[in-house]
């Protein structure tokens, strides 16, 4: 059993409106410090083991799925977790 | 796990930790009597959220029986999921609205979003299709960060879940006053369409008929939060935050879907939301209206979470979740409908001859107590009502005049009070037009919606001015009935029955209680005057933060019917030339007005008189007029008086101006509140057709130069307002405060 | 003339579609289950607006996975008319019948307004009842439609003359280059999104959507006179 944690976020080419409004926000609180926001989505995935590979696993459903390669990237950390 | 830890029946009564749930001594003493025992934790919690207010009204109850409920095309009134009026051609418009308050001042955007997922399930489970969402919203001043925040979310809110299941939100109001700061009112209305036939109950008939469950699975959400809304806020409130559900307006959609296609079928006896109180009061309802019982078996509920208790799923709150009842031998027909939709509809249980709510878990009984107390004899209370010693100061003292020296600038004031102010900032984020029936969109009087396959459409609105009902309850409750009822009339439509929201503070303060009583009064009194029955409604009494309420908010839903699309009619003038009509006279009225507000900061006085029978016999003769052909706009006088109505019908026109002449007091004529006033515009050529059906007084004419002009009588300019300028004032008042920073 | 409207769960634009080809163009049109796989009976496909699947993960990321979506590009493969609108545009841009991608609304609110559309290309089999260069109101209703592509892939689009609508004046979302609808190469599938079944009776604001569906049923006159 794996537990993966997937992180999308926009490509740094993309403008992420969000992350400028929360930028703005955090400045008007005077964080003035705080240089780039990026916002994105965070997923956790409970995976059984398959006898396939989990690094392809988790990359093939990024890609098919999980992420849009026109505006998004992704990361992915796999946790080794123990059946319940 | 928490099984084990729930308190025994012994510990519950001694430690009287019945009171935690909202129960008082005596209530847990009928109880005991009731069951000739001891409830268990679980039972202690059933009846604790169905004998709370916002489940019984047992507060309410006593004054709620006041208000007419019955008409000739009335087909469903108050006590069921919505009301039901009959349009002709074998349909009939089913609506309610209801409050989601506290939800939203702990977290508005699931608080609202929900509110709006509960109402639109009340309408499709009477087998109705929901055609238009409304709203009504009231908060503090857009001056702090809060307020701006809760206002921002709870639109989005709103937006969020309606515009994903595909419902227009054609209408509403939003008010702003510091009454609201701490405790905002978020009211949401839904409409729908159904043919007579199709007309469904949430009633449990037929012993060995079973009970399905389906929708969402039930997790810890919300658990009390039907109590949670009959409390007052306070500083620990938002220690409660778990209270608050999160909505899926996704599995709301199919859901729908479902159900409108499962109400077609004879094998489905009756059908209910679970709303407040989830399992508990779908089931206890539908049997006690039955007059039958229902056992269900927990273990078999479809459950998010591990190691849900009976009392937990009892009290859940989870959203998006209908109980049906369904012949016996016939559930997979119904399961087969929702299983076309990835829904699973699981059979947990069966009605029963023997009037009992008795549930299982784990083989063993874990409540068992008669639907009858649970439902229909429930407590009810006579609550004390004591006249205010505010309400005698305000009537003692003499009428307020407002000095004003610069009417351009009294008039650019108003208009960017943000309770005048474009909503536009708002209605933006509403899909207004989705399902394409939506004729005239949020900015009118009253929105219009064609019903498809007729020559037919509704106006619908909502309505409340709570400053009149704080000044004076009666001639306030009054007040927002006949406003409601112009507002529909202005649209071309005839007034047919109405829904209630009661917002009021706590009914255990004898003042308060007086306010209750006396909205009632005068909106029962226009609801007989008007020919408006209320069909359905809402009691959402507590709204205080630390012991200050929030002003009366009785907030009256209004729908009308058009016999004829040609018959719809919009408040902006439609071309120049046009001659334009006030209807009724003005008298120096500005107790709770607009213009006493952002004079003096706080309101005060007598609140502006209303004889119903000329409000009656105005609507009769506008409408008769609409009707006739001979009107090109109306639109009703209200806060910020006949200047501000001129602006509104000014500012919805593109290019057109409009030059009129008052005399008299000014100051009354342009800017005060008096009822029963409409300012109309017609054709030149039909002046006469005009003035045989109204009577009315011609002030003016619309122009072509962009421009408002008033005059005095001796040709004194009074006014004189470029409509751009005008609208960039009215359309940029909310953007502004919610972009400006303290 | 057989139009379909596929439905996906979540779909709330399905019935607009369906009562603007039926009840004001006045041509045949079905509703279409996304669980169906074959849609060689019909002669052009709609993909309507609103949230399939609720639109979580992204907007049409997971429609585009429906059984039904094989028979989309089938029949855009086949040349037949393809016209996907607002969450329709979203699902053809996910599948890659279309390049590019959406992004969240520039001040991050939905919008829902009549907004002005200039047509830039009338020479497709959707816009050729147009003029050139008309401008035409239609309404929005999005959070998503902010549209994005990479540079290379804009040249192509502007090369090849694939932008359709661009909005006219103020542009609502923050979309690229002013895009609110494309074609691919071939210019059989058209994803915009503004709501042209929205405006088809003057009596709810616009009837500038009508000769979209017009100019479907023209190409599709001209190219069957044969068998007809």
């Amino acid at each position: 059993m794996y537990k993966v944690k997937v992180y999308v976020t926009l490509r740094e080419s993309v403008l992420d409106p969000q992350g400028t409004a929360v930028k703005g926000a955090l400045h008007s609180l005077s964080y003035t410090e705080v240089k780039d926001v990026r916002i994105g989505k965070f997923m956790e995935l409970v995976i059984e083991e398959s006898g396939r590979d989990i690094n392809e696993l988790v990359r093939e459903m990024c890609e098919k799925l999980l992420a849009n390669p026109v505006i998004e990237d992704y990361r992915y950390e796999i946790e080794e977790a123990v059946a319940r | 796990m928490s099984l084990l830890l729930e308190p025994s029946a012994a510990m519950i009564k001694e430690q009287k930790l019945y009171r935690e749930m909202g129960l008082t001594d005596e209530e847990f003493a009928r109880i005991e009597a009731i069951l000739g025992r001891l409830p268990n934790y679980t039972e202690t919690g059933i009846f604790a959220v169905m004998w709370s207010e916002h489940c019984s009204y047992k507060n309410s109850k006593p004054v709620l029986k006041k208000f007419p409920t019955d008409g000739p095309h009335v087909l469903q009134g108050p006590g069921e999921g919505a009301g039901i009026v009959d349009i002709g051609d074998g349909l009939a418009v089913a609506f309610k609205i209801e409050s989601h308050n506290h939800p939203s001042a702990i977290e508005p955007y699931q608080g609202a979003a929900t509110g709006v997922g509960g109402i639109i399930r009340d309408v499709f489970s009477m087998g109705a299709r929901p055609i238009a969402l409304l709203n009504s919203l009231r908060f503090g001043e857009l001056t702090s960060p809060r307020v701006k925040y809760l206002f921002e979310q709870v639109v989005a809110g709103i937006a969020g879940y309606g515009n994903c299941v595909g419902i227009p939100t054609v209408g509403g109001e939003v008010q702003f006053d510091p009454a609201y700061e701490g405790n905002p009112l978020v009211n949401a209305m839904c409409v729908g369409i159904i043919r007579h036939e199709d007309i469904q109950r949430g009633i449990a008939t037929g012993v060995g008929n079973t009970v399905m469950y389906v929708g969402a699975k039930t997790g810890r959400d919300g658990i009390h939060g039907a109590t949670f809304a009959s409390e007052e806020l306070n500083e620990q409130s938002e220690a409660k935050r778990p209270a608050v559900q999160v909505g899926d307006p996704f599995m709301e959609k199919l859901l729908l879907e479902a159900c409108l296609e499962a109400v077609k079928s004879d094998a489905l006896v009756g059908i209910q939301d679970m709303g407040a109180a989830g399992l508990t009061s779908s089931s206890a309802e539908m049997a006690s209206k039955g007059g039958f019982g229902i056992e269900m078996n927990l273990d078999l509920v479809p459950q998010r979470e591990a190691g849900m208790t009976p009392y937990e799923m009892m009290l859940s709150e989870s959203q998006e979740r209908m109980l049906l009842v369904v012949k016996q031998g016939r559930e997979a027909e119904i399961a087969a409908i929702f299983a076309k939709y990835g829904l699973e509809a699981k059979a947990i249980g069966k009605v029963t001859d023997d009037k009992m709510l008795r549930l299982f878990f784990r083989g063993e009984v874990a409540a068992e107590i008669p639907v009858d107390a649970l439902a229909k004899d429930a407590p009810v209370y006579h609550k004390p009502s004591a006249e205010p010693a505010y309400y005698r100061e305000f009537q003692a003292m003499p009428p307020y005049i407002p000095h004003i020296e610069d009417y351009n600038q009294t008039l650019l004031g108003l208009l960017a009070q943000p309770t005048i102010a474009s909503k536009e900032w708002v209605y933006d984020q509403y899909d207004y037009m989705v399902r394409t029936n939506t004729v005239v969109a949020p900015g009118s009087d009253a929105a219009v919606v064609r019903i498809r396959g007729t020559n037919k459409a509704l106006a619908l609105t909502t309505d409340c001015n709570s400053r009149y009902l704080y000044l004076d309850p009666e001639t306030g409750g009054k007040i927002a009935v006949a406003e409601a009822a112009r507002n529909v009339v202005c649209s071309g439509a005839k007034p047919l029955a109405i829904t209630d929201c009661l917002n009021f503070g706590s009914p255990e303060k004898p003042e308060i209680f007086w306010q209750l009583e006396k909205a009632v009064d005068g909106m029962s009194e226009a609801c007989r005057a008007l020919g408006t029955p209320v069909v359905s409604g809402n009691v959402s009494l507590y709204n205080e933060t630390n012991g200050e309420a929030v002003y009366p908010t009785p907030v009256v839903g209004m729908v009308g019917l058009i016999d004829d699309l040609s018959h719809i009619t919009t408040q902006s003038f439609k071309q120049a030339g046009d001659l334009i009509y006030v209807i009724g006279e003005a008298k120096p009225e500005f107790g709770g007005s607009e213009l006493q507000k952002w004079l003096e900061g706080r309101i005060f006085g007598k609140a502006p008189e209303i004889d119903l029978e000329v409000e009656a016999s105005r609507q009769r003769q506008l409408l008769a007029a609409i009707r006739a052909g001979v009107v090109a706009s109306a639109h009703d006088i209200a806060e910020g008086g006949l200047a501000v109505a001129l602006a509104e019908c000014v500012m919805g026109a593109s290019g057109l101006g409009a030059k009129v002449t008052i005399g008299g007091d000014l100051v009354s004529e342009l800017f005060s509140e008096t009822q029963s006033r409409f300012v109309v515009s017609v054709k030149k050529e039909q002046k006469e057709a005009f003035e045989q059906l109204v009577e009315a007084k011609q002030i003016g004419e619309v122009t072509d130069d962009g421009a408002l002009v008033v005059n005095g009588e001796h040709g004194e300019t009074l006014i004189h307002l470029s409509v751009a300028k005008m609208r960039n004032v009215w359309k940029g008042a909310i953007p502004c405060l919610l972009k400006s920073k303290d | 003339m057989k139009f379909a409207v596929v439905v996906f769960p979540g779909s709330n634009c399905d019935v607009d579609m369906y009562h603007a080809i039926a009840d004001e163009l006045g041509e045949e049109v079905e509703y279409v289950w996304h669980e169906e796989d074959n849609l060689d009976r019909f002669d052009a496909i709609l993909l309507p607006g609103g949230f399939s699947y609720g639109d979580y993960l992204r907007s049409g990321a997971i429609a585009r996975f429906s059984k039904v979506m094989a028979a989309v590009k089938k029949a855009a493969e086949a040349g037949k008319p393809v016209l996907g609108v607002c969450n329709g545009f979203q699902i053809l841009l996910e599948a890659g019948l279309l390049p590019g991608a959406m992004r969240r609304n520039q001040g991050l609110k939905f919008i829902c307004r009549p907004v002005q559309l200039t047509v830039e290309n009338n020479e497709t089999m959707f816009t050729s009842a147009y003029e050139k260069g008309e401008v035409i109101t239609i309404p929005i209703a999005h959070g998503e439609g902010n549209y994005y592509c990479d540079e290379q892939t804009l040249e192509r689009l502007v090369e090849n003359r694939q932008i359709v609508f661009r909005y006219h004046g103020e542009n609502p979302n923050g979309s690229l280059a002013d895009i609110a609808g494309i074609v691919n190469e071939r210019g059989n599938v058209l994803g915009m999104m503004p709501h042209p079944e929205r405006a088809v009776d003057a009596l709810l604001g616009s009837a500038d959507g009508l000769k979209l569906f017009r100019s479907i049923v023209n190409y599709w006159r001209e190219t069957h006179v044969v068998t007809a």
